[in-house]
Protein backbone atom coordinates (compact mmCIF):
# COMPACT_ATOMS: atom_id res chain seq x y z
CA UNK A 1 0.00 0.00 0.00
CA UNK A 2 0.83 4.02 -0.45
CA UNK A 3 2.66 5.43 2.38
CA UNK A 4 0.12 8.13 3.46
CA UNK A 5 1.85 11.11 2.08
CA UNK A 6 0.12 14.06 1.14
CA UNK A 7 1.26 16.53 -1.74
CA UNK A 8 -0.79 19.51 0.14
CA UNK A 9 -0.47 22.16 0.36
CA UNK A 10 2.14 22.91 -2.21
CA UNK A 11 4.03 26.18 -1.38
CA UNK A 12 5.85 28.33 -4.01
CA UNK A 13 8.15 31.17 -2.19
CA UNK A 14 9.42 33.45 -4.03
CA UNK A 15 9.81 31.25 -7.22
CA UNK A 16 11.00 32.40 -10.49
CA UNK A 17 11.50 30.91 -13.72
CA UNK A 18 13.49 32.23 -15.95
CA UNK A 19 14.51 30.54 -19.83
CA UNK A 20 17.43 32.54 -21.08
CA UNK A 21 16.87 36.14 -21.09
CA UNK A 22 13.13 36.02 -20.51
CA UNK A 23 11.65 35.96 -17.23
CA UNK A 24 8.39 33.59 -17.38
CA UNK A 25 7.81 33.14 -14.11
CA UNK A 26 8.92 36.69 -11.64
CA UNK A 27 8.85 35.69 -7.33
CA UNK A 28 5.81 34.16 -7.23
CA UNK A 29 4.78 33.16 -3.78
CA UNK A 30 1.32 31.22 -3.28
CA UNK A 31 0.31 28.61 -1.71
CA UNK A 32 -2.44 25.92 -3.00
CA UNK A 33 -4.35 23.88 0.15
CA UNK A 34 -7.42 21.36 -0.05
CA UNK A 35 -10.38 23.50 -0.55
CA UNK A 36 -12.59 24.64 -3.40
CA UNK A 37 -11.04 24.89 -7.18
CA UNK A 38 -8.85 27.50 -7.34
CA UNK A 39 -8.90 28.89 -10.98
CA UNK A 40 -5.59 30.39 -12.53
CA UNK A 41 -6.75 32.97 -15.33
CA UNK A 42 -5.03 35.52 -17.16
CA UNK A 43 -4.13 36.37 -20.74
CA UNK A 44 -2.09 33.97 -23.51
CA UNK A 45 1.12 34.13 -22.38
CA UNK A 46 0.79 34.89 -18.08
CA UNK A 47 2.57 32.08 -17.44
CA UNK A 48 -0.25 29.75 -16.72
CA UNK A 49 1.00 26.64 -18.21
CA UNK A 50 4.45 27.08 -16.44
CA UNK A 51 2.56 27.42 -12.82
CA UNK A 52 0.31 24.23 -13.26
CA UNK A 53 4.21 22.63 -14.31
CA UNK A 54 5.93 23.69 -11.23
CA UNK A 55 2.97 22.36 -9.10
CA UNK A 56 3.20 19.20 -10.88
CA UNK A 57 7.22 18.97 -10.75
CA UNK A 58 7.56 19.52 -14.33
CA UNK A 59 9.38 22.44 -14.59
CA UNK A 60 12.17 23.61 -11.95
CA UNK A 61 12.29 26.95 -10.55
CA UNK A 62 15.55 29.02 -11.29
CA UNK A 63 15.16 30.65 -8.26
CA UNK A 64 13.19 30.41 -4.92
CA UNK A 65 11.60 27.01 -2.93
CA UNK A 66 9.08 24.92 -3.31
CA UNK A 67 7.30 22.29 -1.28
CA UNK A 68 4.80 19.77 -1.52
CA UNK A 69 3.24 18.63 1.85
CA UNK A 70 6.69 20.31 3.26
CA UNK A 71 8.76 17.85 1.45
CA UNK A 72 10.93 19.20 -1.23
CA UNK A 73 11.36 16.36 -3.23
CA UNK A 74 9.10 17.32 -6.51
CA UNK A 75 8.02 13.27 -6.84
CA UNK A 76 4.61 13.14 -8.16
CA UNK A 77 2.74 11.04 -5.78
CA UNK A 78 -0.62 12.30 -5.24
CA UNK A 79 -0.97 14.74 -7.56
CA UNK A 80 -2.01 14.45 -11.59
CA UNK A 81 -1.70 16.85 -14.65
CA UNK A 82 -4.41 17.19 -18.06
CA UNK A 83 -1.89 18.64 -20.49
CA UNK A 84 -3.57 21.62 -22.60
CA UNK A 85 -2.71 19.16 -25.26
CA UNK A 86 -2.80 15.82 -23.50
CA UNK A 87 -1.13 12.87 -25.35
CA UNK A 88 -2.80 9.97 -26.05
CA UNK A 89 -0.45 6.72 -26.17
CA UNK A 90 -0.58 4.50 -28.78
CA UNK A 91 -3.20 2.13 -27.10
CA UNK A 92 -6.74 1.43 -27.13
CA UNK A 93 -8.62 4.02 -24.71
CA UNK A 94 -8.77 1.22 -22.18
CA UNK A 95 -5.06 0.42 -22.17
CA UNK A 96 -4.14 4.17 -21.49
CA UNK A 97 -6.53 4.35 -18.43
CA UNK A 98 -4.97 0.96 -17.60
CA UNK A 99 -1.71 2.08 -17.61
CA UNK A 100 -1.98 5.33 -15.53
CA UNK A 101 -3.19 3.13 -13.17
CA UNK A 102 -0.71 0.32 -12.91
CA UNK A 103 2.22 3.71 -12.50
CA UNK A 104 0.20 4.64 -9.67
CA UNK A 105 1.22 1.50 -7.89
CA UNK A 106 -2.64 0.45 -8.28
CA UNK A 107 -3.37 -3.63 -7.07
CA UNK A 108 -2.55 -5.52 -10.35
CA UNK A 109 -6.10 -7.82 -9.95
CA UNK A 110 -8.24 -4.86 -9.53
CA UNK A 111 -6.90 -2.70 -12.59
CA UNK A 112 -9.12 -3.88 -15.55
CA UNK A 113 -11.89 -3.46 -12.92
CA UNK A 114 -11.14 0.05 -11.88
CA UNK A 115 -11.01 0.95 -15.88
CA UNK A 116 -14.03 -0.34 -16.74
CA UNK A 117 -15.20 2.34 -14.16
CA UNK A 118 -13.09 5.59 -14.52
CA UNK A 119 -14.32 5.41 -18.48
CA UNK A 120 -17.70 5.06 -16.95
CA UNK A 121 -17.17 8.12 -14.85
CA UNK A 122 -16.11 9.99 -17.67
CA UNK A 123 -18.89 8.85 -20.32
CA UNK A 124 -16.25 6.81 -22.31
CA UNK A 125 -17.50 2.76 -21.54
CA UNK A 126 -18.67 2.01 -25.81
CA UNK A 127 -15.82 3.70 -27.01
CA UNK A 128 -13.34 1.75 -24.59
CA UNK A 129 -11.62 -0.46 -27.13
CA UNK A 130 -10.90 2.69 -29.53
CA UNK A 131 -7.30 3.62 -30.70
CA UNK A 132 -7.12 6.33 -27.88
CA UNK A 133 -5.48 8.74 -30.83
CA UNK A 134 -8.62 8.51 -33.17
CA UNK A 135 -11.00 9.88 -30.77
CA UNK A 136 -12.07 13.23 -31.35
CA UNK A 137 -10.83 16.27 -29.17
CA UNK A 138 -13.64 16.23 -26.75
CA UNK A 139 -13.03 12.57 -26.18
CA UNK A 140 -9.38 12.78 -25.88
CA UNK A 141 -9.63 15.25 -23.00
CA UNK A 142 -12.07 13.27 -21.35
CA UNK A 143 -9.60 10.41 -21.70
CA UNK A 144 -6.83 12.06 -20.14
CA UNK A 145 -9.60 13.31 -17.53
CA UNK A 146 -10.03 9.47 -16.85
CA UNK A 147 -6.02 8.31 -16.90
CA UNK A 148 -5.31 11.45 -14.68
CA UNK A 149 -8.04 10.29 -11.91
CA UNK A 150 -6.55 6.86 -12.75
CA UNK A 151 -3.32 8.37 -10.27
CA UNK A 152 -5.92 8.92 -7.11
CA UNK A 153 -4.89 12.53 -6.50
CA UNK A 154 -5.38 14.75 -3.97
CA UNK A 155 -4.12 17.38 -5.92
CA UNK A 156 -5.60 17.76 -9.66
CA UNK A 157 -4.23 20.01 -12.12
CA UNK A 158 -5.83 21.02 -15.04
CA UNK A 159 -4.49 23.08 -18.04
CA UNK A 160 -7.67 25.22 -20.08
CA UNK A 161 -8.96 21.28 -20.49
CA UNK A 162 -12.49 22.61 -22.50
CA UNK A 163 -10.10 25.50 -24.70
CA UNK A 164 -11.28 23.49 -27.78
CA UNK A 165 -14.19 22.02 -27.10
CA UNK A 166 -18.06 22.73 -28.24
CA UNK A 167 -20.20 23.65 -25.75
CA UNK A 168 -21.64 20.04 -24.99
CA UNK A 169 -18.23 18.56 -24.57
CA UNK A 170 -17.18 21.52 -22.29
CA UNK A 171 -20.47 20.08 -20.27
CA UNK A 172 -19.68 17.03 -20.13
CA UNK A 173 -15.99 17.72 -19.02
CA UNK A 174 -17.23 20.70 -16.37
CA UNK A 175 -19.31 17.77 -14.98
CA UNK A 176 -16.43 15.51 -14.16
CA UNK A 177 -14.70 18.20 -12.78
CA UNK A 178 -17.30 19.25 -10.41
CA UNK A 179 -17.92 15.32 -9.67
CA UNK A 180 -13.97 15.14 -8.86
CA UNK A 181 -13.94 18.35 -6.57
CA UNK A 182 -17.15 17.13 -4.88
CA UNK A 183 -14.82 14.00 -3.65
CA UNK A 184 -12.43 15.97 -2.33
CA UNK A 185 -9.73 16.18 -4.61
CA UNK A 186 -8.18 19.98 -4.78
CA UNK A 187 -8.66 21.52 -8.49
CA UNK A 188 -6.04 23.74 -10.21
CA UNK A 189 -7.37 24.29 -13.44
CA UNK A 190 -6.06 27.01 -15.92
CA UNK A 191 -8.54 29.09 -18.03
CA UNK A 192 -9.76 32.27 -19.82
CA UNK A 193 -12.85 31.37 -19.84
CA UNK A 194 -15.25 33.64 -17.48
CA UNK A 195 -18.67 31.25 -17.53
CA UNK A 196 -16.62 28.82 -16.48
CA UNK A 197 -15.05 30.71 -13.42
CA UNK A 198 -18.42 31.51 -12.68
CA UNK A 199 -19.61 28.11 -12.95
CA UNK A 200 -16.85 26.43 -10.89
CA UNK A 201 -14.42 28.08 -9.34
CA UNK A 202 -14.01 28.75 -5.54
CA UNK A 203 -10.98 31.00 -5.58
CA UNK A 204 -9.42 32.97 -8.56
CA UNK A 205 -5.36 33.38 -8.80
CA UNK A 206 -5.42 36.36 -11.77
CA UNK A 207 -1.98 36.17 -13.52
CA UNK A 208 -0.18 38.75 -15.51
CA UNK A 209 3.36 38.32 -17.06
CA UNK A 210 4.50 35.64 -14.85
CA UNK A 211 3.40 37.34 -11.68
CA UNK A 212 0.11 36.66 -9.77
CA UNK A 213 -1.65 40.77 -9.21
CA UNK A 214 -4.68 39.26 -7.27
CA UNK A 215 -6.44 36.49 -5.31
CA UNK A 216 -9.38 36.49 -4.57
CA UNK A 217 -13.42 34.68 -4.67
CA UNK A 218 -14.42 33.77 -7.43
CA UNK A 219 -17.36 36.18 -6.92
CA UNK A 220 -15.52 39.22 -5.97
CA UNK A 221 -13.06 38.43 -8.79
CA UNK A 222 -15.68 38.67 -11.93
CA UNK A 223 -18.01 41.56 -9.59
CA UNK A 224 -15.09 43.99 -8.47
CA UNK A 225 -11.49 43.18 -9.22
CA UNK A 226 -9.23 44.81 -7.07
CA UNK A 227 -6.81 45.80 -9.68
CA UNK A 228 -7.32 47.94 -12.87
CA UNK A 229 -5.99 44.97 -14.90
CA UNK A 230 -8.16 42.31 -13.35
CA UNK A 231 -11.18 44.63 -14.35
CA UNK A 232 -10.04 45.13 -17.83
CA UNK A 233 -9.49 41.10 -18.08
CA UNK A 234 -12.90 41.14 -16.45
CA UNK A 235 -14.30 43.75 -19.13
CA UNK A 236 -13.28 41.85 -22.01
CA UNK A 237 -10.15 44.27 -22.63
CA UNK A 238 -6.95 43.91 -23.75
CA UNK A 239 -4.76 42.93 -21.49
CA UNK A 240 -0.66 43.47 -22.04
CA UNK B 1 13.90 -18.44 -72.41
CA UNK B 2 14.96 -22.12 -71.84
CA UNK B 3 16.85 -21.20 -68.21
CA UNK B 4 14.33 -19.41 -67.13
CA UNK B 5 11.63 -22.80 -68.32
CA UNK B 6 14.37 -24.79 -66.17
CA UNK B 7 14.57 -22.58 -62.96
CA UNK B 8 10.60 -22.70 -63.20
CA UNK B 9 11.14 -26.55 -63.45
CA UNK B 10 13.09 -26.68 -60.43
CA UNK B 11 11.10 -24.25 -58.14
CA UNK B 12 8.07 -26.11 -58.89
CA UNK B 13 8.99 -29.85 -58.91
CA UNK B 14 10.74 -28.91 -55.12
CA UNK B 15 14.20 -29.77 -56.16
CA UNK B 16 15.90 -30.81 -52.96
CA UNK B 17 19.07 -29.41 -53.01
CA UNK B 18 17.71 -25.50 -54.00
CA UNK B 19 15.39 -25.79 -50.97
CA UNK B 20 18.00 -27.15 -48.72
CA UNK B 21 20.03 -24.15 -49.59
CA UNK B 22 16.58 -21.94 -49.44
CA UNK B 23 16.16 -23.06 -45.68
CA UNK B 24 19.62 -22.72 -44.51
CA UNK B 25 19.45 -18.76 -45.50
CA UNK B 26 16.81 -18.08 -44.38
CA UNK B 27 17.73 -20.05 -40.96
CA UNK B 28 20.59 -17.76 -41.16
CA UNK B 29 19.37 -14.25 -42.27
CA UNK B 30 16.71 -14.71 -39.34
CA UNK B 31 18.86 -15.65 -36.50
CA UNK B 32 20.86 -12.95 -37.77
CA UNK B 33 17.70 -10.34 -37.60
CA UNK B 34 16.40 -11.61 -34.06
CA UNK B 35 20.37 -11.67 -32.62
CA UNK B 36 20.64 -8.00 -34.15
CA UNK B 37 17.30 -7.21 -32.93
CA UNK B 38 18.66 -8.15 -29.20
CA UNK B 39 21.76 -5.76 -29.50
CA UNK B 40 20.49 -2.96 -31.69
CA UNK B 41 16.61 -2.29 -30.26
CA UNK B 42 18.17 -1.71 -26.48
CA UNK B 43 21.50 0.03 -28.19
CA UNK B 44 19.24 2.53 -30.07
CA UNK B 45 16.92 3.36 -26.79
CA UNK B 46 19.47 4.10 -24.79
CA UNK B 47 21.41 6.32 -27.19
CA UNK B 48 17.67 8.07 -27.39
CA UNK B 49 17.40 8.45 -24.12
CA UNK B 50 20.66 9.06 -22.43
CA UNK B 51 23.04 11.74 -22.97
CA UNK B 52 26.92 11.56 -21.98
CA UNK B 53 30.10 13.04 -23.25
CA UNK B 54 31.13 12.23 -26.60
CA UNK B 55 26.98 10.54 -27.68
CA UNK B 56 27.38 13.15 -30.57
CA UNK B 57 30.06 10.56 -31.76
CA UNK B 58 28.42 7.18 -31.56
CA UNK B 59 25.17 8.20 -32.93
CA UNK B 60 27.60 9.38 -36.29
CA UNK B 61 29.69 6.02 -35.91
CA UNK B 62 26.22 4.05 -35.87
CA UNK B 63 24.99 5.79 -38.81
CA UNK B 64 28.20 5.73 -40.86
CA UNK B 65 28.29 1.75 -39.91
CA UNK B 66 24.96 1.41 -41.38
CA UNK B 67 26.58 1.34 -45.05
CA UNK B 68 29.22 -0.70 -44.13
CA UNK B 69 30.56 -3.29 -46.91
CA UNK B 70 29.64 -6.65 -46.12
CA UNK B 71 32.95 -8.05 -47.53
CA UNK B 72 34.86 -5.79 -44.96
CA UNK B 73 32.12 -6.90 -42.06
CA UNK B 74 33.06 -10.45 -43.21
CA UNK B 75 36.92 -9.95 -43.17
CA UNK B 76 36.51 -8.88 -39.52
CA UNK B 77 34.98 -11.53 -38.63
CA UNK B 78 36.58 -13.72 -40.79
CA UNK B 79 40.36 -12.36 -38.60
CA UNK B 80 38.53 -12.87 -34.52
CA UNK B 81 37.60 -16.03 -35.66
CA UNK B 82 40.29 -17.56 -37.77
CA UNK B 83 42.40 -20.23 -36.29
CA UNK B 84 44.99 -17.37 -35.19
CA UNK B 85 42.45 -15.08 -34.12
CA UNK B 86 41.44 -14.04 -30.72
CA UNK B 87 38.16 -16.28 -31.08
CA UNK B 88 39.98 -18.52 -32.96
CA UNK B 89 39.28 -21.71 -30.41
CA UNK B 90 35.92 -21.34 -30.51
CA UNK B 91 35.99 -23.06 -34.46
CA UNK B 92 33.25 -21.79 -35.51
CA UNK B 93 34.62 -20.38 -38.60
CA UNK B 94 33.10 -21.93 -41.80
CA UNK B 95 29.84 -22.90 -40.14
CA UNK B 96 26.55 -20.54 -40.12
CA UNK B 97 26.87 -19.77 -36.53
CA UNK B 98 30.09 -17.49 -37.73
CA UNK B 99 27.30 -16.72 -40.78
CA UNK B 100 24.91 -15.40 -38.34
CA UNK B 101 27.35 -13.36 -36.69
CA UNK B 102 28.72 -11.79 -39.41
CA UNK B 103 25.36 -11.01 -40.65
CA UNK B 104 24.10 -9.55 -37.25
CA UNK B 105 27.09 -7.49 -37.02
CA UNK B 106 26.42 -6.16 -40.67
CA UNK B 107 22.48 -5.13 -39.35
CA UNK B 108 23.05 -4.18 -35.53
CA UNK B 109 24.41 -0.22 -37.24
CA UNK B 110 20.94 -0.29 -38.81
CA UNK B 111 18.25 -1.45 -36.41
CA UNK B 112 20.29 0.70 -34.02
CA UNK B 113 20.19 3.81 -35.85
CA UNK B 114 16.62 3.40 -36.89
CA UNK B 115 15.16 2.96 -33.34
CA UNK B 116 17.40 5.89 -31.88
CA UNK B 117 15.17 7.91 -34.21
CA UNK B 118 12.18 6.61 -33.60
CA UNK B 119 12.32 6.66 -30.01
CA UNK B 120 13.85 10.05 -30.43
CA UNK B 121 10.94 11.44 -31.56
CA UNK B 122 8.52 9.34 -29.72
CA UNK B 123 10.29 10.39 -26.89
CA UNK B 124 10.00 14.10 -27.16
CA UNK B 125 6.23 13.48 -27.56
CA UNK B 126 5.73 11.27 -24.32
CA UNK B 127 8.52 13.36 -21.90
CA UNK B 128 6.03 15.48 -19.86
CA UNK B 129 2.94 12.58 -20.08
CA UNK B 130 5.73 10.49 -18.70
CA UNK B 131 6.84 12.23 -16.30
CA UNK B 132 4.00 13.33 -14.94
CA UNK B 133 2.65 9.76 -14.44
CA UNK B 134 5.55 8.89 -12.69
CA UNK B 135 7.43 6.66 -15.06
CA UNK B 136 10.36 5.22 -14.22
CA UNK B 137 13.32 4.71 -16.37
CA UNK B 138 12.74 1.35 -17.21
CA UNK B 139 9.07 2.13 -17.87
CA UNK B 140 10.20 4.54 -20.13
CA UNK B 141 12.21 2.67 -22.23
CA UNK B 142 9.63 -0.40 -22.54
CA UNK B 143 6.83 1.71 -23.35
CA UNK B 144 8.49 3.48 -25.70
CA UNK B 145 10.11 0.06 -27.34
CA UNK B 146 6.23 -0.92 -27.38
CA UNK B 147 4.34 1.90 -28.74
CA UNK B 148 6.95 2.51 -31.32
CA UNK B 149 6.01 -1.33 -32.55
CA UNK B 150 5.36 -0.29 -36.07
CA UNK B 151 8.22 1.70 -36.96
CA UNK B 152 10.45 -0.67 -35.40
CA UNK B 153 8.80 -3.13 -36.92
CA UNK B 154 9.79 -1.76 -40.24
CA UNK B 155 13.44 -1.29 -39.14
CA UNK B 156 13.75 -5.51 -38.25
CA UNK B 157 12.53 -5.53 -41.93
CA UNK B 158 15.22 -3.36 -42.85
CA UNK B 159 17.77 -5.84 -41.40
CA UNK B 160 16.38 -8.76 -42.63
CA UNK B 161 16.18 -6.87 -46.65
CA UNK B 162 20.25 -6.54 -46.31
CA UNK B 163 20.63 -10.20 -44.27
CA UNK B 164 19.09 -12.44 -46.68
CA UNK B 165 20.64 -9.92 -49.87
CA UNK B 166 24.36 -9.81 -49.07
CA UNK B 167 27.04 -11.98 -50.55
CA UNK B 168 30.52 -11.09 -49.21
CA UNK B 169 30.19 -11.62 -45.72
CA UNK B 170 28.80 -15.40 -45.84
CA UNK B 171 30.98 -16.08 -48.59
CA UNK B 172 34.06 -15.36 -46.43
CA UNK B 173 32.82 -16.45 -42.62
CA UNK B 174 30.84 -19.06 -44.48
CA UNK B 175 33.38 -20.35 -47.26
CA UNK B 176 30.31 -21.43 -49.51
CA UNK B 177 30.48 -25.37 -48.38
CA UNK B 178 27.63 -27.54 -50.71
CA UNK B 179 25.30 -28.57 -48.31
CA UNK B 180 26.56 -26.93 -45.24
CA UNK B 181 27.18 -23.24 -45.57
CA UNK B 182 25.89 -22.34 -49.21
CA UNK B 183 23.14 -19.76 -48.96
CA UNK B 184 21.26 -18.22 -51.60
CA UNK B 185 23.22 -15.63 -52.39
CA UNK B 186 26.16 -17.37 -52.85
CA UNK B 187 24.90 -20.06 -54.98
CA UNK B 188 23.42 -17.56 -56.87
CA UNK B 189 26.84 -16.26 -57.67
CA UNK B 190 28.73 -19.37 -57.66
CA UNK B 191 26.22 -21.14 -60.24
CA UNK B 192 26.49 -17.98 -62.55
CA UNK B 193 30.22 -18.20 -62.74
CA UNK B 194 29.81 -22.00 -63.41
CA UNK B 195 26.96 -21.15 -66.40
CA UNK B 196 24.08 -23.26 -64.14
CA UNK B 197 21.91 -20.10 -65.33
CA UNK B 198 18.60 -22.42 -64.30
CA UNK B 199 19.70 -23.00 -60.39
CA UNK B 200 20.62 -19.52 -60.43
CA UNK B 201 17.96 -18.05 -61.36
CA UNK B 202 15.85 -20.13 -59.41
CA UNK B 203 17.54 -19.52 -56.14
CA UNK B 204 17.27 -15.58 -57.74
CA UNK B 205 13.09 -16.06 -57.93
CA UNK B 206 13.30 -17.41 -54.70
CA UNK B 207 15.01 -15.03 -53.26
CA UNK B 208 13.25 -12.27 -54.31
CA UNK B 209 9.75 -14.41 -53.79
CA UNK B 210 10.60 -14.36 -49.96
CA UNK B 211 11.55 -10.76 -49.74
CA UNK B 212 7.94 -9.56 -50.76
CA UNK B 213 6.22 -12.38 -48.77
CA UNK B 214 8.13 -10.97 -45.69
CA UNK B 215 7.36 -7.40 -46.21
CA UNK B 216 3.84 -8.30 -47.62
CA UNK B 217 3.48 -9.82 -43.99
CA UNK B 218 4.57 -6.99 -42.23
CA UNK B 219 2.93 -4.60 -43.75
CA UNK B 220 -0.37 -6.52 -43.14
CA UNK B 221 0.76 -6.82 -39.53
CA UNK B 222 0.85 -3.21 -39.87
CA UNK B 223 -2.36 -2.49 -41.13
CA UNK B 224 -3.72 -4.79 -38.52
CA UNK B 225 -2.12 -3.46 -35.72
CA UNK B 226 -2.62 0.22 -36.66
CA UNK B 227 -6.73 -0.59 -36.54
CA UNK B 228 -5.86 -2.07 -33.41
CA UNK B 229 -4.04 0.73 -31.55
CA UNK B 230 -3.48 3.71 -33.59
N1 LIG C 1 10.95 26.97 -22.65
C1 LIG C 1 10.62 28.26 -22.85
N2 LIG C 1 11.52 29.11 -23.37
C2 LIG C 1 11.21 30.42 -23.57
N3 LIG C 1 10.03 30.95 -23.28
C3 LIG C 1 9.10 30.14 -22.77
C4 LIG C 1 9.32 28.78 -22.52
N4 LIG C 1 8.20 28.23 -22.01
C5 LIG C 1 7.32 29.22 -21.93
N5 LIG C 1 7.84 30.39 -22.39
C6 LIG C 1 7.17 31.68 -22.43
O1 LIG C 1 6.68 31.96 -21.14
C7 LIG C 1 5.44 32.63 -21.23
C8 LIG C 1 4.40 31.93 -20.40
O2 LIG C 1 4.07 30.71 -21.02
P1 LIG C 1 2.85 29.80 -20.54
O3 LIG C 1 2.75 28.68 -21.48
O4 LIG C 1 3.04 29.50 -19.10
O5 LIG C 1 1.63 30.81 -20.72
P2 LIG C 1 0.07 30.55 -20.56
O6 LIG C 1 -0.43 31.53 -19.56
O7 LIG C 1 -0.18 29.12 -20.29
O8 LIG C 1 -0.48 30.95 -21.99
P3 LIG C 1 -1.70 30.34 -22.84
O9 LIG C 1 -2.94 30.99 -22.31
O10 LIG C 1 -1.43 30.79 -24.23
O11 LIG C 1 -1.69 28.86 -22.68
C9 LIG C 1 5.09 32.73 -22.70
O12 LIG C 1 5.41 34.03 -23.15
C10 LIG C 1 5.99 31.70 -23.35
O13 LIG C 1 6.34 32.09 -24.64
MG1 LIG D 1 -1.06 27.59 -21.35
Amino acid sequence: MRAPITDLPVMFDSVTVRAGATTIIDRLTLTLASGSPTFVVGPNGAGKSTLLRLCMGLARPTEGQMTWGGRTDPKPTRRALVFQRPVMLRRTASANVAYGLTHADYPREKVAARTVELLERVGLSELAMRPARRLSGGEQQRLALARALARDPELLLLDEPTASLDPAATRSVEEIVRAAAQSGIKIVMASHDLGQVRRLAGEVVFMLRGAVLERTLADDFLKNPSTPEAAAFVRGDLVV
Amino acid sequence: MLDGLNAWQLISSGDAALFAIVKLSLAVSLSAVVLAACIGLPLGAILALTSFPGRSAVVVLVNAFMGLPPVVVGLAVFLLLSRSGPLGDLGILFTPTAMIVAQALLIVPIIAALTRQTIEDLWIEYRDELSAMDVGPFGRVTTLLWDARLSLLTALLAGFGRAAAEVGAVMIVGGNIDGFTRTMTTAIALETSKGNLPLALGLGIVLVAIVLAINAAAWGARVWSERQAG
